[in-house]
């Protein structure tokens, strides 16, 4: 039965199923109970946003706040991995990725060629990325590329609820590392979700609107901005394909193509910085397999090669607005 | 009546006014900030004040201090520009920082203050850094720290107290110790019951104080501010204190106990401890320090009202500052 669930809840309702079906499943992170040792409620933020409040009264032997200790749990929760449980391990934002980096990118996201496929490693790292909150330029960052480059890394961010709670199923059971990126601009979105535990398979892209004239290929919050986008050319007859990419390791490079091949245009929207970014990597990827098909130059919506501003005034222009989007739809059209 | 305090009476007031002012500053964004004037993250310094100031009352412009999220009491005590602050909280274009980095990420080099600090744990490497720079260039500037009992279980804090230590920088290492990491009790979190040991582990002495006394907070700081200035390498000090609001403005704090907010406000306000203090010895009067009171107000009232009327940042400054446009 599918009802209607906005992306935090369908996070939720995720790590419960999941927790419930499979006891070596467990989560950590600063805050996701709350109130550790302090005299008032237990369960007193279920998260800083509280995406897994609740969760503890369920599953108190799988919910563990830890210190303000990245470094140590995150790699804690790798260690754990290796050894027979399944964890769950919640930065609150990614931009503290910095603080434990090493433990994922020179271990978790090794383990399993370094040892000669002896090793997994089924541990999910979640986090929340993104800019349009206000909070500035260490807490607002997408960083999506950094883990991209990394082999041994699957990378996952979705942009809506029901593609959340399967990627996040098929996260929690996959064997590798998982980098997992819920865009807290999304966490109010909603759509239908099933009730029943279901996984979407990784590198499997969406055809989120199917259009003949232009491919957008996108991933993220930018994936309603690159739909408004198409909404408003739409009226101006150009026929919008919009492609989510969901996964962003393993990258869905065929859907990609075989839409170019129809359409012939291509426009990459990425919230991240430009520079080596999942729009480039797309652009480059196209531009070798699909060259043949395309009537237009590549175009590509980013954000700046800035940091993420605090003040609203540029925050907004920093974040890649359906109005960009349809300018550079329509520069590949010619108009 | 002679003066017991350790301060004369300019001082004093001095120390008055900056704690006010960081108060009234707090209070006021909690309002604005509830009436959804302020947009982002807000982390208030109320209930603290007396240890920011306690120790900044020795510092002076060469001396460097890294702050936190929970930055702007520093700042004040340090000397930044109170108008500065209230319009970059604001996002304007004659903030601190002219918009760019909000109210996590207020600095002011020229007052010696690196900036606040949306990273936990990230002030205590720099600090290092300051101290270094200070000890080769042979100023006797100081570097201080500052980080919560939470952030106290960083990494970058533990190693840099090491390496502070093997250097004999002049780098001090405040623990703002007010019980919560967020909802998360220092009870839980730290592993040690005192900050003393664990300073002790790594080699350098350990203080600690009433964070809500200011005169408590004064004499330590001097002490141990003395020690660094003179060679005699880095402290660790620890103040146990009081935050007055939430973690963030927006923290419903249902992980305190019934009451605890209302017992501290009426028993542990360190402005209110201030008072009694020089007053009852007779070295302020109540008059004097109203009319710093009213001074305070007109001052946050101008701020607000200059932020609100100020300009915004114009599209061509989101790509100014960074040395690569792309
Ligand atoms: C590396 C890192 N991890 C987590 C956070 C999120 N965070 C911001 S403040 C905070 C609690 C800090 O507690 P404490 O150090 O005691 O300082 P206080 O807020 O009590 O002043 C947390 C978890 C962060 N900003 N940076
Ligand atoms: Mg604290």
């Amino acid at each position: 039965m599918a009802r209607t669930l906005s992306m935090k809840d369908a996070i939720n309702e995720a790590l419960d199923q999941e927790m419930t079906r499979d006891p070596t499943v467990i989560m950590m992170g600063e805050d996701i109970v709350g109130g550790a040792g302090a005299a008032g409620e237990d369960d007193a933020w279920g998260g800083v946003l509280g995406v897994s409040k609740g969760l503890y009264h369920k599953h108190p032997k799988q919910m563990i706040d830890t210190p303000l200790s990245e470094s140590a749990y995150v790699g804690a929760a790798i260690g754990a991995a290796t050894c027979g449980l399944r964890p769950v391990a919640e930065l609150m934002f990614i931009d503290f990725m910095g603080v434990c980096l090493d433990q994922i990118y020179n271990q978790a996201a090794k383990f399993r060629y370094m040892f000669g496929g002896k090793a997994e490693t089924p541990v999910v790292i979640r986090a929340m990325c993104g800019a349009g909150f206000r909070a500035a330029a260490q807490h607002s960052q997408m960083l999506t590329p950094i883990f991209t480059h990394i082999p041994g890394l699957k990378v996952v961010c979705p942009s809506n609820a029901y593609d959340t709670k399967g990627l996040l199923i098929q996260a929690i059971r996959d064997n590798d590392p998982v980098i997992f990126l819920e865009h807290k601009n999304l966490y109010a979105s909603e759509c239908d979700v099933p009730e029943e535990p279901y996984a979407i398979p990784f590198g499997e892209a969406s055809i989120a609107r199917e259009g003949s004239d232009v491919t957008i290929v996108t991933y993220g919050l930018m994936v309603p901005n690159s739909l408004a986008a198409a909404e408003t050319l739409k009226k101006e007859g150009i026929d919008v394909e919009v492609i989510d990419l969901r996964t962003l390791s393993p990258i869905d490079m065929d859907t990609v193509i075989e839409s170019v091949e129809n359409t012939g245009r291509l426009v990459c929207v990425d919230e991240a910085n430009p520079r080596c970014s999942i729009a480039t990597d797309i652009s480059a990827n196209v531009a070798q397999d699909a060259f043949g098909a395309l009537k237009a130059p590549i175009e590509m919506v980013t954000a700046p090669h800035s940091p993420v501003p605090f003040s609203p005034a540029l925050e907004d222009l920093y974040i890649p607005s359906p109005d960009r989007i349809a300018a550079a739809v329509r520069k590949t059209m010619g108009a | 009546m002679s003066n017991p305090f350790p301060l004369e009476k300019d001082g004093l007031l001095e120390a008055y006014r900056r704690m006010k002012t960081i108060r009234e500053f707090e209070e006021r964004l909690h309002v604005d900030f509830g009436r959804g004037d302020i947009p982002g993250f807000v982390h208030l310094y109320a209930g603290e004040e007396a240890a920011g100031v306690g120790i900044m009352m020795h510092l002076q412009d060469h001396d460097r201090i890294a702050s936190t999220h929970r930055g702007h009491g520093h700042c004040i005590a340090k000397g930044v520009d109170v108008k500065g602050m209230m319009a970059e909280i604001y996002g304007k274009a004659t903030g601190s920082c002219a918009g760019k980095g909000g109210s996590m990420h207020i600095a002011d080099l020229s007052k010696g203050m690196m900036g606040a600090n949306g990273i936990l744990g990230a002030g205590a490497p720099l600090v290092c850094g300051a101290a270094l720079a200070a000890q080769k260039l042979g100023h006797d500037g100081v570097g201080i720290t500052f980080f919560g009992d939470g952030a106290s279980n960083q990494g970058t804090v533990l190693e840099s107290m090491n390496l502070a230590a093997i250097w004999n920088l002049p780098a001090i290492f405040v623990v703002e110790n007010n019980g919560y990491a967020e909802s998360t009790s220092v009870d839980y979190a730290v592993a040690s019951d005192s900050y003393v040991d664990r300073a002790t582990g790594f080699g350098m002495p350990g203080i600690t104080v009433d964070g809500t006394d200011f005169f408590a907070v004064y004499e330590a700081a001097g002490e141990v501010v003395k020690r660094a200035r003179e060679g005699g390498g880095p402290t660790l000090l620890e103040c146990k204190m009081i935050r007055f609001f939430g973690h963030f403005e927006g923290d419903a704090q249902t992980y305190r106990a019934p009451g605890e907010n209302e017992d501290n406000r009426k028993n542990r306000d360190c402005l209110k401890i201030f008072r009694a203090k020089v007053t009852e010895a007779g070295v302020l009067n109540d008059a004097e320090l109203d009319a710093i009171d009213a001074e305070v107000m007109t001052l946050i009232e101008d701020a607000v009202a200059e932020a609100k009327a100020a300009p915004l940042p114009t599209p061509a400054d989101l790509t100014t500052d960074v040395y690569v446009s792309y």
